[in-house]
């Protein structure tokens, strides 16, 4: 598995990350996304009159782009949001369309690779990582959750994480948590988990990736609203019995999973998209045709 | 030529003592006991069972939901009926409870209302075949579903295209009482504005909930009708947890921000279900299922008996 680099050298030109979103409506995607970029990426989902409830909307991709600033370091963000995921009262069409666009953006760069005389402001789209937004059931996965990422895994890192999270209390959460990923275990579904090598890796680096592994399926808060506690200003939702902070690693992984994503393991999450998981897909398309070519 | 004055009761000399057939009644039924039947139709994972074992203060039904990995995920929706009888001051009360694991799981949930629908029905049928029996039972056991919750995901948008179609079929043949599940995930703004955009979607779709309104109530029944209505869905949070505030002992959740009393009115609905489940609604649930979704029924089948016959000569 690739290394993790600090690519300093790159602090001028910016890095380019593109992540994907995906989950059922209503556990908090498209407010994960804009309290990620700090920003109305998404706009708010205008409810549509009473008559369009019943109306089956299927999925739609939705590609956003930000450029963010990390500690100086210039960020050009791009987010899928997929809306419609798992909306419909028939869903099986909506791993068609997700894996559809991954391998475009895969065959895009195959062919690109394969041109005589390339472009050098080539834009790659491929998806770096997406996350998954699991229900706060309290109970284990559910079929859907185990079809996408199933299917999804071989063509991209898949980070499972728990919409809406702060329905649950700490000792639910543990209890989830841990069957969640046994079930991920279970049903062999390959997921990004912070590998580390414990006899070559630095013992920081060790440290550090094993601690994110233990916070997957990383627990999720989201809110764009700043709200004034005890005199500061800061994102937060007031319900009648407490305030949740966003940023507050004591309420959620919020602020963990985005420094993971745009700061700490954005290179290796790139790495592995191009030197494995866009690789396999290389070969498979390749020996596939080259296999109809023999016939 | 008077008009005739009021129809004057006739005024008694003495006391006779028939009001006692209150408590004559009262007695009768206590040694009968009462059935009450809920159904619970809602996506695994809401709290369907917490909510249950929280209305009726005991650990009553078990969580069907999925926990280990390998436990494969339900491919129909399975009906499960579990009876307890449960006392309180003398009056029992058998209480039976289906729960329709699978609900909504499926990665295709074309048709999952149908084996819910069909269980409904075939209870109604059952009653009816004792019913037309030649040597009937002297009281026939009541397994028609009373209330049925309908769990809705606490989204915060807007009703699914699988609620509308299976309220739509599930109005039509029980009493439905929609809740909103694990209301703890919304803020109050958040939660008015989700039940508002609930209750114009219900409205747009003719979709009618129990309580239904009735030519016998008076002004206190209208009002007390009409206070439901307004609240339903009933925002609710279940947990048969306690916890310790200000010295009480009390069911609830306690997070790193909060403890939510499930019995505090400010924050979640949960007293006014219970007390509409229990304490005003309970004989008429019963009742209106047997005089308007049973007859509904029954009506139906009896017609297309008739009709039967008839084509037969």
């Amino acid at each position: 598995m690739a290394h993790r680099i600090r690519g300093r050298k790159n602090a001028k030109k910016g890095f380019q990350f593109t992540l994907m979103v995906v989950g059922a409506s209503g556990l908090g995607r498209t407010t994960f996304i804009n309290t990620l970029c700090d920003a109305d990426v998404v706009p708010k989902r205008e409810c549509d009159e009473p008559e369009m409830a019943h109306v089956e909307e299927s999925i739609k991709i939705k590609p956003y782009t930000v450029e963010l600033d990390e500690d100086g370091i210039k960020i050009s963000l791009t987010i899928v949001d997929t809306p419609g995921f798992g909306d419909m009262i028939d869903n099986e069409y909506c791993f068609q369309e997700i894996l559809g666009y991954l391998e475009r953006q895969y065959d895009d760069i195959l062919s690109e690779e394969s041109r005589i005389k390339r472009d050098r402001r080539f834009r790659d789209n491929r998806v770096h990582a997406l996350l998954y937004f699991i229900a706060p059931t309290g109970h284990s996965l559910r079929e859907i959750d185990i079809e996408l990422m199933k299917r999804l895994s071989p063509r991209i890192n898949i980070i499972p994480v728990i919409g809406k999270a702060d329905t649950m209390t700490p000792s639910e959460l543990v209890d989830f948590k841990k069957r969640v990923m046994e079930d991920i275990e279970h049903h062999n579904i390959p997921i990004y988990n912070f590998p580390y090598d414990p006899e070559e890796d630095d013992e920081e680096t060790v440290e550090e990736n094993s601690e994110l592994r233990s916070l997957l399926p990383f627990a999720l808060i989201g809110c764009e609203e700043e709200i004034e506690v005890n005199g500061r200003r800061i994102r937060a939702r007031q319900y009648p019995w407490g305030v949740v902070e966003v940023d507050n690693s004591e309420h959620c992984d919020f602020a963990k999973l985005r420094f993971a994503l745009l700061s700490s393991h954005l290179q290796d999450l790139k790495e592995i998209t191009h030197d494995y998981l866009y690789e396999n897909y290389r070969t498979e398309k390749l020996s596939l045709s080259s296999g109809e070519e023999s016939e | 030529m008077s008009l005739q004055a009021e129809s004057s009761q006739p005024v008694l000399q003495s006391y006779v003592g028939f009001d006692s057939i209150t408590s004559q009644i009262e007695k009768k039924l206590l040694k009968r006991g009462f059935q009450f039947n809920v159904m619970v139709v809602g996506q695994s994972g809401l709290g369907k069972s917490t909510l249950i074992n929280t209305i009726f203060a005991s650990h009553l039904i078990d969580s069907k939901g999925r926990t280990q990995p390998d436990e494969p995920t339900r491919q129909t929706v399975e009906i499960h009926s579990f009876t307890e009888e449960i006392i309180e001051r003398g009056v029992k009360l058998r209480l039976n409870i289906v729960d329709t694991p699978g609900y909504g799981d499926q990665v295709n949930n074309e048709n999952c209302w149908e084996p819910i629908v069909k269980y409904i029905k075939d209870q109604h049928s059952s009653f009816l075949r004792k019913e037309l029996t030649a040597k009937r039972d002297r009281f026939i056991q009541d397994t028609r579903i009373h209330c049925c919750l309908f769990f809705i995901s606490p989204t915060g948008h807007s009703l699914k295209p699988i609620d509308i179609v299976v309220l739509k079929k599930l109005t039509e043949v029980v009493n439905v009482v929609p809740v909103i599940a694990k209301s703890d995930s919304l803020t109050i703004e958040e939660r008015i504005a989700f039940k508002h955009r609930i209750k114009e979607e219900m409205a747009f779709h003719n979709i009618k909930l129990y309580p239904y309104a009735s030519d016998e109530d008076d002004e206190q029944d209208q009002k007390l009708n009409e206070s439901i209505q307004d609240l339903i869905p009933f925002a609710v949070v279940g947990s048969e947890k306690t916890i310790i505030v200000d010295g009480k002992t009390v069911r609830g959740r306690q997070n790193r921000w909060g403890v939510i009393n499930v019995e505090n009115e400010n924050h979640c609905e949960f007293i006014h279900l219970r007390n509409f489940l229990t304490r005003t609604h309970l004989q008429d649930l019963i009742e209106t299922t047997a005089m308007i979704h049973y007859e509904t029924f029954r009506s139906k089948q009896l017609l297309a008996l008739k009709e039967n016959g008839q084509q037969q000569q």
